[in-house]
């Protein structure tokens, strides 16, 4: 069966040890990851979401929700593919440093990234998209100069009220 | 007062409770006291010194001392599967916490409910690789249903009582709760288990109307029905037994059973099958194999029952009811998962069908019926008799026959004893049978022994052991004698860890690569060094008498059963093989495949 690719956001007890669970249930069961994140989203009930992109067949996506509502902090599981439920954004921080410093803020302006810092030698732009969109615009300033990258990871809701 | 003592008596007051407050190694006693804990199983050490003194000043609690923590987890879970409580474990810091891992990955995997309590350091020690430190919440995230490490003594009775809730609810298994030796000393508000319930936590144990309905269709229109059932059946309790023979009694269909599940349906009634999966009957995986409609009850489509999963019951539909929604199509893709308890929804079952006046197809049921006699008449569990040599299937049937008309209970090690007995020693009860099914953990026997026989003292608990697996918690033997606890270990001595010899026999050319034991003990000295009773047996007609004696004795026996120590263990599914491919005995042809050789 092919791979999907699949974005579970998991609402968690922001409690000792809550990440290290998730984390240990994709290792341990040899599931993928793709990309995690995690913050606290309401500081009164305690809770966390946690957002992992993850592919397989759906039979393993399937097992992999499964298997993240059995965790005792874990509330509720949402699952969803991009393409018909849901907004993903990413954030990153790209770094170059080439000798046309004219031709990466062009290349950046095209992609809306913005300036964040320009004073040294290097320019840092930061760019918050859809993944695709930042890979793309991480290898648009690959011959410009690219030195360094960092990437958030993906943060996603769902379109409709679930 | 602390802010958290300050907000929990304030919670408490305004809940109009009045509030106790003791210290946290008071609590934990006084949180046993109030779950009905009765025994716990420990050891005791520096970071748990606290609890001790606290249950030193209490009577209220039988503690049982066993000889490594191991032995603490089995003989728990032996006293768990044996009487439907959680067990409860006392260990502590560091290696009293390593120690423990065993049987909290066994009692995982068989989904055991256990309440294990480790001692820590001092909070203000932990991360500073102190004396016996051991980050005991990080080891045992994998093998737990969850764990806490309590940091705050204001916060341990909530936990304490929560573990009991999380390892007794839904899908039972083990929890660890951590408790650093100054939340031990510290002083803190006590909540009552009617305080407390956790925030989320609630299994679906009801199923869904539609679902039965559903599934009581099938039934109604089956042609060659089959009754898979499992652990889940023995986890739901009694009820869960009694709604499963009303409903096999009602429709007529045969019954096959997992390792996890024997018992839950009588041995005796003509509708039973057997064991199922590797070394099954082949009734039951044939049976199996050729049925139109399999209604998997509480089991989880494990390896060793479905063989080669391409070629698994290719023709069935498929009813799947687990309490663990996890547990649909994880393995085999079902027609129907049903999630909820397996008593519940038997019961509702049985009750729809009644009310339906549904009847199974009688033509069809017959014809399968017939289809099933004949493979039963191919007696699968058939062995050649020996006038000269002990046969282990023998030593089984003698000790089933001697030991009718009394209240047993056995639990086995792990290997080709384990599967004779689970072939041969028929249970016409639930809990009555412990063993290590999952995780396959040699030594699992004897401390679950020592378990059963503190909850049953007048039942006569007997390990069918091997000699090998024997020897991994044997110093259990001194638990069971300073605790007069009269359990009898039945081994079956080939002097080869038999059931890794077997396969090296099948598949590995007859190399037998450390797999003989060259310098075994003198069992019956062994048994006399600890105070208990030995005896031997080597010849097929001194046998009776000896287990008689083992009965009669008062005293924990150690029996050194000297068996043919070539014989094997069939019939068997070989690896990467389907149910309809089975070896019947030694004089078959043993074929695997190199794929099959890749499978444990």
């Amino acid at each position: 069966m092919a791979n999907e690719r699949h974005t579970l956001t998991a609402l968690v007890d922001n409690e000792a040890g809550v990440l290290a669970r998730v984390v240990g249930l994709f290792s341990g069961r040899g599931y993928n990851i793709e990309s995690l994140t995690v913050g606290e989203v309401d500081a009164n009930a305690g809770t966390s979401r946690i957002t992992i992109v993850t592919s397989g067949p759906p039979q393993v996506i399937e097992q992999i929700e499964a298997q993240l509502k059995r965790l005792v902090p874990v509330h509720a599981v949402t699952n969803w593919t991009f393409a018909t439920d849901g907004i993903e954004r990413e954030m990153a921080l790209v770094k170059a440093a080439g000798s046309d410093r004219a031709a990466a803020k062009a290349a950046a302006a095209k992609f809306g990234a913005r300036i964040l810092d320009d004073r040294g030698q290097a320019t840092v732009f930061e760019l918050t998209d859809a993944p695709t969109r930042i890979s793309s615009f991480i290898e648009a300033m690959r011959p410009l100069g690219l030195i360094d990258v960092s990437r958030t990871g993906v943060a996603a809701i769902s379109r409709d009220t679930a | 007062m602390s802010d958290s003592e300050t907000m929990a008596a304030a919670k408490s007051a305004a809940a109009g409770r009045e509030t106790v407050s003791m210290t946290g190694a008071e609590m934990v006693v006084r949180a046993l006291k109030d779950q009905g804990v009765t025994h716990i199983f420990g050891y005791p050490g520096g970071a748990v010194l606290p609890i001790y003194d606290a249950l030193f000043a209490d009577n209220g609690i039988t503690h049982v001392l066993v000889r490594h923590e191991q032995g603490a987890t089995h003989a728990a879970e032996g006293y768990a599967r044996s009487t439907g409580k959680p067990g409860v474990v006392l260990v502590t810091s560091g290696p009293g916490a390593t120690n423990a891992v065993t049987g909290l990955t066994d009692a995982l995997m068989d989904s055991i409910p256990l309440v294990v309590l480790t001692g820590q350091v001092a909070t203000h020690l932990i991360g500073t690789d102190a004396f016996q430190e051991a980050d005991t919440v990080g080891i045992t995230r994998a093998c737990t249903k969850h764990n806490w490490l309590v940091k705050d003594a204001n916060e341990l009775s909530r936990v304490l009582h929560e573990a009991f809730q999380i390892a007794t609810s839904g899908r039972p298994g083990p929890v660890v709760v951590d408790i650093p030796k100054d939340v031990q000393f510290k002083t803190g508000q006590y909540l009552t288990p009617d305080d407390v319930r956790h925030r989320t936590w609630r299994p679906k144990i009801e199923p869904e109307a539609a679902s039965v309905a559903r599934a009581v269709e099938m039934m109604a229109t089956a042609k060659r029905p089959i009754l898979y059932t499992g652990g889940g059946i023995i986890n739901s309790g009694p009820k869960a037994a009694h709604a499963l023979r009303e409903l096999a009694a009602l429709t007529g269909f045969p019954v096959t059973s997992t390792l996890m599940g024997l018992g839950a349906f009588p041995a005796s009634s003509p509708q039973w099958l057997g064991m199922l999966g590797m070394h099954g009957t082949y009734e039951a995986n044939n049976a199996m194999h050729d049925c139109d409609l399999m209604v998997c009850l509480g089991a989880r489509f494990d390896d060793r029952c479905t063989g080669r999963i391409d070629a698994f019951s290719p023709g069935s539909k498929k009813i799947h009811l687990d309490i663990d929604a996890s547990q649909i199509n994880k393995v085999v893709r079902v027609d129907l998962g049903i999630v909820a308890d397996a008593g519940i929804t038997i019961a509702k079952m049985v009750e729809l069908w009644k009310t339906k006046e549904k009847k199974a197809d009688p033509a069809a049921l017959k014809q399968w019926w017939a289809q099933i006699e004949r493979w039963r008449a191919k007696r699968s569990l058939a062995y050649e008799a020996s006038d000269a040599l002990i046969k282990p299937q023998y030593a089984i049937d003698r000790l089933y026959a001697l030991t009718r008309g009394r209240d047993v209970y056995i639990t086995t090690e792990v290997g080709q004893h384990q599967m004779w007995a689970a072939q041969r020693f028929k249970f016409e009860e639930p809990n009555r049978w412990m063993t290590s099914g999952g995780l396959g953990t040699m030594g699992y026997g004897l401390p679950a022994a020592v378990g059963v026989q503190m909850a049953h003292p007048d039942a006569l608990v007997i390990d069918i052991a091997g000699e090998a697996s024997v020897q991994m918690t044997m110093q259990e033997m001194s638990t069971a004698m300073q605790y007069n606890l009269p359990i009898k270990i039945f081994i079956l001595n080939n002097e080869y860890m038999g059931m890794v010899r077997q396969w090296q026999q099948l598949l590995h050319g007859g190399r037998y690569s450390h797999s003989y034991s060259e310098a075994l003990p003198d069992f019956v000295k062994m048994a006399e060094a600890f105070g208990c009773l030995g005896l031997r047996a080597t010849k097929p007609d001194e046998l009776d008498d000896k287990i008689q004696q083992m009965i009669d004795s008062k005293k924990p026996v150690l029996f050194d059963c000297r068996v043919d120590p070539t014989e094997n263990c069939y019939p068997m599914i070989p690896s990467g093989a389907a149910h309809n491919d089975m070896i019947l005995s030694a004089l078959s042809d043993a074929s695997v495949s190199d794929e099959g050789k890749m499978l444990v």
